[in-house]
């Protein structure tokens, strides 16, 4: 089975999702983004890699800490960056996406960054695009957000090293979490011990556990022993019907609080993709506590994808 | 392959005594050592000690200014470059193994430019090969030397330091 992701020689050319890529291909992320990291220590943060590449970002939908932290990492590879401001644009005047596309790709741009409501948008670009321009997929609809689970995966390593020793928990909206579905690939992926989804029912995707994940609907049962606590937001704009009773009740039940964190490993981290609803989902002293590494996450996001971005373009080859 | 007679204690001196002719000729004042990663560093780790340089010696990493990056594989582990933060009005003395096309130098001009425009910067290599390709070339050498294309000349160290000359199969320049 050919992958759209891998060039001729199974390289990674476009970033769109995790599943299908090897280990080999995470780790090489990883330990490019080590370096990219170290750079943003220097004095000059400003590498001349991507100097005379185009790259625009494409949101459909809205985000502050993803968009901004592409621009910034684009930025300080020396790529130039356009943000398109969708809802100014043509396609809502009734434009197509792949008009969009056809015209972008007319001002001889090398790379998307993708954010769209439906899933498959990003495969669906990088099928109809040229052949020399690379897609990054910044999450689609409930399918995927695979940048963020890289950055995750960043974060897990500079604090837990070897994976092969991890119990991980994520918390939360499983269902609609497209940062869920691409954090449990990756983990499964780079080989962690033990992955566990702590939700309620209504919140959990059937059949959960095909995912290769084990599933707890109560808190205190699935928080024993694990290293990595990782929250999830309520995403009420993807709930469509009642599917919890009110947010009190969720805080009480599926909350994450001081009591409930000492039942994991004294070293336990505690992560959230942000934008993280205080006193939903997480107690306020845990989001700015010791243990909580959220503001990690958003540094490390830049340096792993300036890593994503230097590496799909190195490796893609065609020419215009 | 080794060596080829080359004795590294006679280049160091050699460099060491061009270069203290160049720093008094050109008047550098309290000047900056910089040893290029990884061969550089040893290099100039040597001479900054025989030239009793008083500032620390600082290290760079030009991977991401190599003009070759598409080319080459970006390697997993470069090292943060560990520059003083005041470049601006500088002397600066920059030190490599191995001169060979001229495109690293090229690379870590850029980046010491991006930190500040120095007053003056002198090169000094312990090895200088043929093989030129850019108009650049280094003040000072411990030996000069011709090679085939297809042979490269690979410092390794720090303790000790050793020169082996290898065969490469690809036509692509690397130092």
């Amino acid at each position: 089975m050919t992958n759209l992701q891998l060039n001729k020689e199974g390289k990674l050319k476009h970033f769109l999702t995790i599943e299908g890529l090897s280990k080999e291909i995470l780790t090489e992320i990883l330990d490019t983004a080590e370096s990219f990291a170290s750079m943003s220590e220097q004095k000059v943060k400003k590498v001349p890699l991507l100097r005379g590449k185009t790259i625009v970002n494409l949101f459909f939908e809205n985000s502050t800490r993803t968009r901004t932290t592409f621009e910034l990492a684009a930025t300080r590879l020396s790529a130039d960056v356009l943000s398109m401001n969708i809802a100014t644009s043509a396609t809502s005047k009734g434009e197509s996406l792949l008009d969009t596309i056809h015209n972008l790709e007319a001002m001889h741009v090398d790379m998307f960054v993708v954010r769209h409501a439906i899933s498959g948008a990003g495969h669906f670009i990088a099928q109809h695009t040229a052949p020399h321009i690379s897609v990054i997929n910044a999450g689609d609809g409930q399918h995927a957000h695979p940048t963020q689970a890289m950055l995750d995966m960043y974060t897990i390593r500079q604090h837990k090293q070897d994976f092969s020793q991890l119990k991980v928990a994520i918390i939360g909206d499983i269902l609609h979490s497209r940062v869920a579905r691409s954090q449990i690939q990756a983990l499964n992926t780079l080989g962690a011990k033990e992955i566990r989804v702590i939700a309620p029912k209504t919140l959990l995707p059937s059949h959960v556990e095909t995912l290769g994940v084990q599933a707890f609907n109560s808190i205190d049962e699935g928080l024993v022993d694990v290293d990595v606590i990782i929250m999830l937001r309520l995403q009420k704009e993807r709930m469509t019907s009642a599917l919890l009773p009110s947010e009190r009740e969720y805080f009480k039940c599926f909350g994450l609080t001081e009591n409930r964190l000492k039942l994991a490993k004294k070293d336990a981290i505690v992560m959230h993709p942000g934008p993280i609803n205080r006193g939903v989902e997480i107690e306020s002293s845990i989001a700015d506590g010791p243990q909580s590494v959220i503001l990690q996450q958003v540094s490390n996001g830049i340096a792993v994808r300036m890593a994503i971005m230097s590496l799909t373009l190195q490796n893609n080859t065609e020419t215009l | 392959m080794t060596d080829k007679n080359i004795e590294i204690p006679a280049l160091l001196t050699k460099l060491e005594i061009q270069l203290k002719a160049l720093i008094s000729k050109r008047k550098l004042k309290n000047p900056l050592m910089i040893g290029i990663h990884s061969g550089g560093v040893w290099v100039a780790e040597q001479l900054h000690q025989r030239l009793n340089i008083q500032e620390p010696l600082a290290l760079m990493d030009i991977s991401f200014y190599r003009d070759d990056f598409s080319q080459l594989h970006l390697h997993p582990q470069v090292k943060p470059s560990q520059l003083p933060a005041h470049m601006e009005g500088r002397d600066i003395i920059l030190i490599d193994d191995v001169f060979y096309t001229g495109r690293t130098i090229r690379a870590a001009l850029n980046e010491i430019f991006d930190y500040g425009r120095p007053n003056q910067v002198i090169f000094g290599v312990l090895i200088e090969r043929d093989g030129r390709q850019i108009p650049l070339q280094p003040d000072c050498a411990g030996c000069t030397i011709t090679l085939p294309v297809g042979q490269r000349i690979k410092l390794t160290g720090p303790n000790p330091l050793g020169i082996h000359i290898q065969s490469f199969s690809t036509e692509k320049t690397v130092a």
